[in-house]
């Protein structure tokens, strides 16, 4: 028989990016803090990832095998949630603690409430919140094993420079922007970071507006409320310490938990920043970061609704072409 | 200075190589040719002649069946058989007027004039009379448009060279093959608007055409060439005109109201055999392509041949095709059978040997927002998309569907290859099907 013709509505081309080639990028992106990170602690923090990342696809591939779903594990959102848990975990958490929090990632955060694209919170930040609320201390704990202790720029507390300066102590910021500190895994490599960051931006995964808008009204209101005045040392420092460049590049620019729309992005940007350094400055904590980016999260309807696009050549209200 | 654009859009493979440099070659008509009543956007064309009537090329066969319709013309001599429905490139079904070809090609004596001793009304009448439609696909009825309320709003007078859809080249080869067909039917257009401007708008990779329309221009003329950025749908009628005169549009206005006139360079061609040679409009330029077509090429075909007989000119399949489409790419419509006649809005028969889009499965959106990026009517298609889906009309109208020009920029960007243009599409059609009920 003739083979027969295929028949659909319009258009008939399609480009050739697909979901999982946006997560690939994604991962390479994360990649060189990744490594960093691993150098930095040693191979137990190279166990933490793994486990964090097959912990976080294994419970994506039974949820979906047990509700009779397709199984879309190929995609590597799960991977990517996986990756970016583990990289916001203390690099000496026993291993059953990422396997918990990929588990509550992946199975409470985003399956759920319908899975990849339906999630109302970045589901590796979740995650971290959840074991943080917890397991409080030894979240909090940043001791490193002792093979790897000369690696980093030592501090006598053991504290990371964010919760020094805090306290009223000194840091170095060359150390904090090459990473040579105690925090997370994945956080302390400022220069990894942006370079992962530039990555996105350049492959064009992510756009520029919700970094630069995150960052920017950060360092404003860290200049204008940090109690510091116009000291631009502690500012750098407040930028290259603790998960604000892990979060600003690659959670605060999560696809499914931003506004789509332009100038939502800029607001949700910059509620980010304000949220962050009320957290940072006036809470009890050192870091603020990942709760800011979690309750900015559950604004973003409300930001969405309120900046919907007029269309074009839709006159607005007042009459002003827009 | 930069090229003329708009916000948005995307650049697809364009595919022109396969055609472009293929001069345009007639292709004789078939033993039997069907001429739609309906080859326009108005009331369908009223028969005037029967089964068993001897019509000459050149003779007019259905008259205009109202102020906002389009006489239809034979383009062969022979015998009328009938009259029946036959299919559409969109479809759904049309009457059509049969004739049983001669080969004689006896042609009626056309009534040439000097346009420039007519009176404004009497070229109008010469347009009218020639059943010129917009040629670039819509085929809304030339004089209608040439006749706005109030002409001295008219200050420009732009001809839509864009051709952005991928694999099309008719238009290319029109421009290059014979500019001062354009340039003189743009003259004759501007004769009705003494206060307006012309302006021809080529993208830049069609900056030949540019070169040679140029040359066609004299001093005295109120006309310009303009390059605009190469980009889809940048000959989209409401990009194209903020790209050259920096106002916008809403889909419930109409070009006039931003004070422009917009019409296809093949139209205006078309104008000008009308008007001077005084030839209806009777054959149009098609560019047959693909990666499963034979020998690609740009082929001037008779209205009402079939699009089987327009490919065995550009020497049949050379393999098998998956998918064959009346139109670009981007917005054609994908056919199922060849039987189907040449209008005077069709510009190109694709024949690929690929369908991509049966190819990727649609999976979740994951809000990348590329939609909305793309979206040259500013819309947020990922949403729309969902409402269209759920049927959620008050949603839809409050996140401007009906702005949605159907371009398919959204579809194409999607990384999750959802359907969106299709979803949005269909709640369209609903929406205006049920207001021109009311």
């Amino acid at each position: 028989m003739e083979k027969l013709l295929h028949v659909s509505s319009s258009p008939h081309v399609r480009s050739k990016a697909k979901t999982s080639t946006i997560m690939l990028l994604v991962i390479i992106a994360l990649w060189p803090a990744a490594c960093f990170g691993v150098w930095l602690n040693g191979p137990y923090a190279a166990a933490v990832l793994g486990v964090s990342i097959g912990a976080a696809v294994l419970t994506e591939y039974i949820y979906e095998r047990l509700m009779k779903r397709p199984v879309t594990v190929g995609d590597g959102s799960a991977v990517v949630t996986g990756l970016l848990l583990g990289m916001n975990l203390p690099p000496l958490v026993p291993l059953w603690m990422p396997v918990l929090g990929s588990v509550f990632a992946i199975l409470v955060v985003k399956q759920l409430f319908g899975g990849l694209g339906q999630n109302f919170m970045n589901p590796a930040l979740a995650g971290r919140c959840f074991l943080m609320i917890s397991f409080s201390a030894r979240m909090t704990s940043f001791a490193v094993s002792d093979g790897t202790l000369n690696k980093i720029v030592d501090t006598v507390s053991g504290a990371t420079p964010l919760a020094e300066i805090k306290g009223g102590g000194s840091f170095d910021l060359l150390s904090m922007f090459l990473g040579t500190t105690r925090g997370t895994i994945g956080e302390t490599c400022t220069l990894a970071l942006l370079a992962g960051g530039i990555f996105l931006v350049i492959t064009g995964v992510i756009r520029l507006t919700v970094p630069l808008a995150y960052l920017g009204s950060f360092s404003v209101f860290a200049l204008l409320a940090g109690g510091h005045g116009m000291d631009f040392p502690w500012l750098a420092a407040q930028l290259c310490g603790g998960g604000l460049m892990l979060g600003a590049w690659f959670m605060a620019t999560d696809y499914v938990t931003r506004p789509i729309t332009r100038t939502g992005q800029i607001v949700y940007g910059i509620i980010l920043g304000i949220m962050t350094g009320l957290f940072r400055f006036f809470g009890g904590s050192a870091e603020g970061v990942s709760y800011a980016i979690i309750f900015s999260n559950l604004l973003v309807p409300l930001i969405e609704r309120l900046t919907l696009p007029g269309g074009f050549g839709i006159k607005r209200k007042g009459g002003a072409d827009k | 200075m930069g090229l003329l654009t708009f916000r948005g859009g995307i650049h697809p493979d364009d595919g022109k190589a396969l055609s472009k440099n293929r001069e345009v070659v007639p292709v004789e008509a078939g033993d039997t040719l069907y001429f739609p009543l309906s080859q326009h956007i108005g009331a369908p064309a009223v028969p005037l002649v029967q089964k068993g009537d001897r019509v000459l090329r050149g003779q007019m066969i259905a008259e205009a069946g109202g102020f906002v319709s389009a006489p239809v013309y034979a383009s062969v001599s022979g015998t009328v058989t009938g009259i029946r429905p036959m299919r559409m490139a969109a479809g759904s079904f049309c009457d059509c007027i049969v004739v049983e070809n001669d080969r004689l090609m006896e042609e009626v004596p056309y009534e040439k004039a000097e346009w420039e001793e007519l009176k404004g009304e009497e070229i109008l009448n010469r347009i009218r009379k020639a059943g010129i439609v917009g040629m670039g696909g819509a085929g809304f009825p030339t004089h209608v448009k040439l006749a706005p309320k109030d002409p001295e709003q008219i200050d420009t007078i732009l001809v839509n060279g864009a051709e952005c859809e991928p694999y099309l080249t008719s238009d290319y080869r029109r421009m290059l093959e014979e500019p001062d067909q354009v340039t003189e039917g743009l003259r004759i257009v501007l004769k009705l608007f003494p206060k307006a401007r012309g302006c021809i708008c080529v993208e830049d990779n069609k900056r030949d055409c540019a070169q040679a329309l140029k040359k066609c221009l004299r001093p005295e003329d109120r006309i310009d060439v303009k390059l605009l950025k190469t980009k889809y749908p940048q000959g989209a009628e409401r990009m194209l005109i903020y790209a050259v005169t920096g106002r916008k549009i809403n889909s419930s206005m109409l070009p006039a109201d931003a004070g422009c006139i917009v019409d296809n360079v093949d139209t205006v061609a078309a104008i000008y055999r009308a008007v001077v040679l005084g030839e209806p409009l009777m054959g149009r330029i098609l560019t047959v392509t693909g990666d499963a077509v034979s020998s690609p090429g740009n082929f001037l075909a008779p209205v009402g041949m079939l699009f089987s007989e327009v490919l065995e000119a550009a020497g049949g399949l050379k393999n098998q095709a998956e998918k064959l489409i009346i139109g670009g790419p981007m917005m054609g419509n994908a056919i199922f059978d060849l039987q189907i006649p040449v209008t005077k809005t069709s510009s190109a028969l694709l024949a690929l040997t690929a369908d991509e889009v049966s190819a990727m499965e649609p999976s979740a959106c994951i809000n990348c927002g590329r939609c909305a990026e793309v979206c040259p009517g500013q819309v947020l298609p990922a949403r729309l998309a969902v409402f269209a889906d759920h049927g959620e009309e008050e949603n839809f109208l409050k996140y401007h569907g009906m702005e949605c020009c159907e371009c398919g920029c959204c579809s194409y960007v999607c990384p999750a290859k959802r359907q969106l243009t299709q979803s949005i599409k269909s709640m369209r059609k609903m929406i205006l099907d049920k207001r021109k009920k009311k």
